[in-house]
């Protein structure tokens, strides 16, 4: 408890840290002065501290939605960007916006979620049929039918001139965050909240079907409900802020390393780190280059491939 | 084109060819090719034949290049690596070849960049780029033993790591000089940099004529390491010889008409499949040939059917994963 306390306080500084950093001037000193500066207070209503509960609430989001993949496909090596689901998403936004260009935010959400359950739905089909399952096939078939769905998003795309848009939704980026443009995420918020309550049944399922059945439980209902979770955090923040790579793959595992695997200990852990990670990526991004900003999606592309490494290679890889 | 080709079929009288299955195919394959070959060249031609048949001709030269460089690599690196669905480009050889460019406008500045000529800037860019893949290649292969699946799964995530390093560093560049390496990035089967030809026929040449000298070795390689080894290839040395003549083909088709995945796969795996040996005598030319056929005859629909409105990559991805996945399903990578 104690430590957890304390990564929360990490979590905490890290999110005062991205309040106050970016080109106009907002500091401590000219919003607690006795006469506030009203540009600033805007400013920080307006746009920081929306962009940094979007980084907040996304980064744990996506990681509790990594977790609950590894366990439900029972593969360590498996989240949103593995499996299809995010070019399944991009692919659903893609149609709305060419099918129905008046649709609402919300409405593309949905769309964007029916995708990805099907491209996640499907993934899951295609591993059924894998008859010698190694850890690493999974990924791998994942990338391949991530790859071949976005070749067929990229066609329609590249015929009807939405090239750009389709990149803007593929790479990660908080930089567009208002007040008004982030409150989707908290349905993401709401969800992983369902995600804790729900975490022994997720642990049970992730014995597979028989033992599942054995205790009594019902192992299709329990697969449904996270297959819609993930579904449904994936499309909301691609819609809202772009594809993270990595993210839900790299942070669950390395909490795994250290706390183990059960799920009801381990998802404030997985939640807090997520956060921080995000975070910390985003305040790199926009430090390095000031003022300019470099997309979350490429720091987070960089850092997360070689942790992605790191873990695939280390001494004494369960999986060498 | 299509139908021309099933008429062909049909007329090559089969029983008097005293040929082998292989021999045979490699034949038909080729004429194939020159058969496409002369359709592009002479399709819709309306106008000046002064213009058409430099204009046409580059185009082909540099897809012929193109298509030889990733049908050769691939089945060559397939042979070293002893499976069929590793490919250099999957293993992020061409991510690394981007990186690689990138990093030098990074680094040195496009002034600097720009006052060498760009056959000399290409050399340079090769040659980088074949001592970093050797050097991380032979970490991943030599050492100890790692399973097929994790040097995969590897490969692909170097890849990522080598393109959002490159991305990292072109946010970071000046715009305008961004602007510059983009066009040098910015290479497709349409918009290829013609300066870079005959440097790149040159490379080529000389990788083929180093692979040539050593060709003996092939059929022993794919008898696996240890088996190699115990028939007297020195297998270190010739190993590097050929990762480094990869590296040399990748870097030629990468600068010449920008990274294609899985076209490598796809062409490698149909040769296996037709010509049904081992024998590189077949696999190569014939894998080659295939190449040439899908590159020319697929820009041909691409140009006329689709009327420029696709890419021809775009399709390429789309079949290769599939066939990845196919691969996969059908339990030939745990061979």
């Amino acid at each position: 408890m104690k430590q957890l306390a304390l990564a929360a306080a990490a979590v905490i500084v890290l999110a005062v840290i991205s309040l106050f950093i970016g080109v106009s001037d907002v500091t401590p000193q000219s919003l607690l002065s006795p006469s506030p500066d009203d540009r600033a207070v805007q400013v920080l209503l307006i746009s920081r501290i929306p962009r940094t509960l979007a980084l907040v609430i996304s980064g744990s989001a996506m990681a509790v939605t990594g977790m609950i993949m590894q366990i439900l496909a029972r593969n360590r090596f498996v989240e949103p960007s593995t499996a299809g689901t995010v070019e399944a998403a991009s692919m659903g936004i893609l149609v709305v916006t060419v099918l129905a260009p008046g649709a609402s935010v919300f409405g593309k959400m949905l769309v964007a979620s029916a995708f990805a359950l099907a491209g996640t739905a499907l993934f899951l089909r295609i591993l059924q049929q894998i008859p010698l399952r190694s850890v690493l096939v999974v990924p791998l078939v994942g990338l391949m039918l991530g790859g071949v769905i976005n070749a067929i998003t990229t066609f329609f795309a590249y015929r009807l001139d939405l090239l750009q848009s389709l990149n803007a939704w593929m790479t990660g980026n908080f930089s567009g965050i208002l007040r008004g443009r982030y409150e989707l995420l908290w349905i993401s918020f709401a969800l992983m909240v369902v995600a804790y309550i729900a975490a022994d049944r997720f642990t049970v399922a992730g014995m597979g079907q028989d033992f599942t059945t054995n205790l009594g439980m019902n192992y299709r209902r329990v697969m449904t409900l996270g297959l819609i979770i993930v579904s449904m955090v994936t499309a909301v923040v691609v819609v809202t802020v772009g594809m993270i790579p990595f993210l839900g793959l790299v942070v669950p595992n390395l909490v795994r390393l250290i706390f183990g695997d059960n799920l009801r200990r381990t998802v404030p852990w997985i939640a807090l780190s997520g956060a921080g990670f995000v975070l910390a990526c985003d305040i790199i991004g926009r430090v390095v280059r000031y003022p300019y900003e470099i997309p979350i999606g490429v720091v987070v592309g960089v850092i997360g491939s070689a942790l992605f490494l790191y873990l695939l290679l280390r001494r004494n890889a369960y999986v060498a | 084109m299509s139908l021309e080709s099933l008429a062909i079929t049909n007329r090559v009288p089969q029983k008097t060819l005293s040929l082998s299955r292989p021999a045979k195919i490699t034949l038909l394959l080729s004429l194939f090719v020159a058969l496409t070959i002369f359709a592009f060249m002479t399709v819709d031609v309306k106008g000046n034949w002064d213009f058409v048949i430099p204009f046409r001709g580059t185009k082909i030269a540099a897809m012929a290049l193109v298509g030889y460089a990733i049908a050769v690599s691939t089945v060559l690196f397939q042979t070293i690596t002893n499976n069929r669905i590793l490919t250099p480009s999957v293993m992020g050889f061409d991510a690394m070849y981007v990186l690689i460019q990138t990093a030098l406008v990074f680094l040195l500045g496009t002034q600097r960049m720009m006052a060498l000529s760009p056959q000399l800037r290409f050399v340079i860019e090769v040659v980088l780029m074949v001592s970093f893949a050797a050097l991380l290649y032979r970490w991943l292969f030599g050492g100890p033993r790692r399973s097929l699946h994790l040097l995969v799964l590897c490969g692909l995530i170097f890849g990522v790591l080598f393109r959002s390093l490159a991305s990292f560093m072109q946010r970071i560049i000046d715009p305008n000089e961004f602007a510059v390496l983009q066009d040098m990035l910015f290479a497709s089967f349409n918009s290829f940099d013609r300066d870079l030809l005959v440097v790149s026929v040159v490379l080529v040449f000389a990788a083929s004529a180093v692979a040539w000298r050593i060709r003996h070795t092939f059929d022993v390689l794919t008898l696996g390491r240890e088996t190699a080894i115990s028939l007297g290839v020195d297998y270190r040395r010739v190993v590097s010889i050929i990762l480094a003549v990869i590296a040399i083909l990748v870097s030629v088709s990468t600068a010449l008409v920008g990274p294609v995945t899985f076209f490598g796969l796809l062409v490698a795996n149909m040769a296996y499949q037709l010509t049904d040996t081992y024998k590189h005598r077949w696999n190569l030319p014939c894998a080659a040939a295939l190449s040439l056929l899908f590159l020319i005859g697929g820009q041909m629909v691409v140009e006329r059917v689709f009327s420029f409105n696709t890419s021809l990559s775009i399709i390429v991805e789309f079949l290769g994963g599939l066939m990845f996945i196919i691969l996969l399903v059908r339990g030939v990578a745990s061979r």
